[in-house]
């Protein structure tokens, strides 16, 4: 807002009309590149309602020309015959539990490495930082044997559990950034009058956390609901625990072109997000901005 | 077998806060028995035990166990030393994968980052900065996966004369009337570019976001100075902008090359590596699933962490400035 004001200000130096024309280019660009980035997700969207004669025949622009033909039937066919109906209860299923598990689990940890001092404090939370970076794929074997062993695999709980542990390095890391910023007064009083540390964690800190928390369950929530990889490992190739990705994925192997299903499809896994975003867009733009060191 | 699942996850939901809040209050109790002393020694560690034991059975044990399986043969039966890393630098297709991911690396980084700011240095300039930037910021709210669909629309190929039906061909042919619709990502001189495309798209939006909140954060008094000086606006980008947003854009760098080298999801929705666009972790993926050979999947995924163990150390670094400072 202020650098607006400012540069409106600067502006008088020089003349306006120069100054107006001068401008157009940055308008140009800025538009073009807005529009390059908006027609892929729009062509989708608007495919995804016509009928497949239409979709297979002419480009998904020429909907705009009359006579209008739009169609629920796509959506009416994957929902129901496609499977993607099952699969956005699983990925439902998969990410409430895998984004506010590690959100429990870190956040007394993030509260022990912020406010209380014990031996290897410091060595154990910089292997929670060099954690945040370390690739999955490393520990794809060990762990798909060890769920193999134990009956985990190709169920819910595997994946929970798995999810939870690769979203607890960050999830430290954020929350206790934002927990050891707190005022040190505000603990030492609370503890002066003689709080224990549980009580000052479940009534004082948690509470005080809740922006960062949204940050992250927003981060969490959209990294386990977009996620392919975990899933196809995990999960191996049954369609009845599937969540939205590997069904998606597997319709493109098999339909190729269908597009009049893949269109729907895609759009269906993509309305939670895009919900997500443009209600809790700051919050989502904050876990982003915090974000930056992982992923 | 759904309900049930359903179920199970309204109890991990209920059960777990409790479960937790009962572990925190079971703790304090035992801490309270053994004395104040011992319990200021004992507590920590009851409160990082959960995370901590989490982390070293999903994470430090896989990470060292992999890297142990990498000198073994197929089924981890035998060792047989370098000879996994020897077959990933030499077999013909581990050097097209190689050159892939390098392909990646230097175009989605760059042209990420380039795009990432002029899109910031321009939004910061009109008053529709907020539309702009969400339009941008989008699809990085989207799955890979539907990206994929989504692009693969894009590309969509007819053969010349027919109607086009995808944007890219449909819009090329519009604007040059010699042009000859192209089969984006069978072409193999086109198709590891047309999946970086994907990847750029998705990705700017957050190099952009990063790199505004930068901008921002650079005193407008510096700027209205140089403007006073007579320094024209492209001078003052160069000379004065992009030297104070240096941090911030290695910070934005790092992030995009550990994500461009795990990049997987793309081009298994897209192409599944097929026609000379394999990357390191669809190959790691093929060889653990197709070829069960978990000896060079373990070498692939080490020399992935290999990669990103530079910046690993450069995180550290600037964890352990930060804390002196603060």
């Amino acid at each position: 807002m202020q650098r607006k004001k400012m540069a409106s200000k600067s502006g008088s130096v020089n003349t306006g009309w120069k100054r107006v024309l001068g401008a157009i280019p940055l308008h140009v660009v800025l538009i073009l590149i807005c529009i390059a980035w908006s027609i892929p997700s729009l062509g989708l969207l608007v495919s995804s309602f016509r009928p497949k004669s239409m979709i297979a025949t002419n480009g998904w622009w020429e909907a705009f020309k009359t006579p209008f033909s739009f169609t629920l039937e796509n959506y009416a066919y994957v929902l129901t015959r496609g499977n993607m109906g099952r699969s956005f209860m699983n990925s439902l299923l998969i990410a409430v539990p895998s984004t506010l598990m590690p959100i429990f689990i870190a956040s007394c940890t993030a509260y022990a490495f912020a406010w209380m001092r014990f031996p290897l404090r410091k060595p154990l939370y910089l292997m929670v930082v060099a954690l945040i970076v370390v690739p999955l794929q490393m520990t794809l074997i060990p762990v798909l044997r060890l769920f193999n062993k134990i009956g985990l695999t190709g169920n819910f709980i595997g994946i929970w559990l798995a999810h939870t542990a690769y979203g607890l390095p960050f999830a430290i890391y954020l929350l206790r950034n934002f927990i050891s910023q707190l005022p040190k007064s505000l603990i030492e009083s609370a503890q002066i009058d003689g709080a224990s540390h549980p009580t000052i964690f479940l009534r004082l800190v948690l509470p005080t956390s809740i922006p960062a928390i949204s940050s992250l369950a927003i981060f969490q929530f959209m990294w386990v609901w977009n996620d392919l990889l975990i899933a196809l490992i995990y999960l191996g190739g049954t369609p009845d625990v599937a969540p939205m990705t590997v069904t998606i994925s597997s319709m493109v192997n098999s339909y190729g072109g269908g597009w009049e299903y893949l269109t729907a499809a895609a759009f269906i896994s993509m309305v939670l997000p895009l919900v997500v975003f443009f209600a809790l867009q700051k919050y989502f733009v904050k876990g982003v901005l915090a974000g930056s060191i992982k992923e | 077998m759904h309900t049930n699942y359903i179920l199970m996850a309204i109890v991990a939901l209920a059960v777990i806060p409790i479960f937790l809040w009962a572990y925190l209050m079971i703790t304090e109790r035992v801490a309270a028995r053994v004395g104040k002393k011992a319990a200021t020694v004992l507590r920590p560690w009851f409160w990082i035990l959960p995370a901590v034991s989490m982390l070293i059975i999903f994470l430090v044990y896989p990470v060292v166990h992999t890297v142990v399986l990498s000198f073994m043969d197929a089924r981890s039966e035998n060792l047989v030393g370098l000879k996994n890393y020897l077959y990933i630098f030499t077999d013909p297709g581990m050097l097209v994968v190689l050159r892939n991911n390098l392909l990646w690396l230097v175009f989605f980084t760059l042209v990420c980052l380039v795009l990432g700011l002029l899109i910031a240095v321009l939004s910061d300039r009109v008053k529709y900065e907020s539309v702009a930037k969400a339009c941008i910021f989008l699809p990085m709210a989207i799955s890979f996966v539907a990206a994929g669909v989504i692009w693969r629309f894009m590309y969509e190929f007819r053969p010349a004369g027919t109607t086009q039906i995808g944007t890219v061909n449909a819009l090329l042919t519009a604007l040059f009337p010699n042009f000859e619709p192209k089969a984006w990502l069978f072409d193999r001189s086109t198709n590891n570019i047309a999946l970086i495309v994907v990847g750029i798209w998705m990705w700017t939006g957050f190099a952009m976001v990063i790199l505004s909140a930068g901008l921002k954060g650079i005193s407008e008094d510096v700027l209205e100075a140089a403007r006073i000086d007579g320094a024209g606006e492209i001078a003052i980008f160069f000379k004065i902008i992009l030297p104070l947003m240096m941090p911030t854009i290695t910070v934005v760098a790092t992030t995009l090359i550990i994500n461009v080298l795990k990049v997987f999801d793309i081009v298994y929705v897209m192409t599944n590596g097929n026609l000379g666009t394999e990357v390191i972790a669809n190959r790691m993926y093929k060889e653990m699933f197709n070829y069960r050979n978990y000896g060079r999947a373990s070498a692939i995924a080490t020399l992935l962490l290999l990669a990103i163990i530079p910046v690993m150390i450069m995180n550290l670094k600037r964890f352990n400035a930060e804390e002196k400072n603060g």
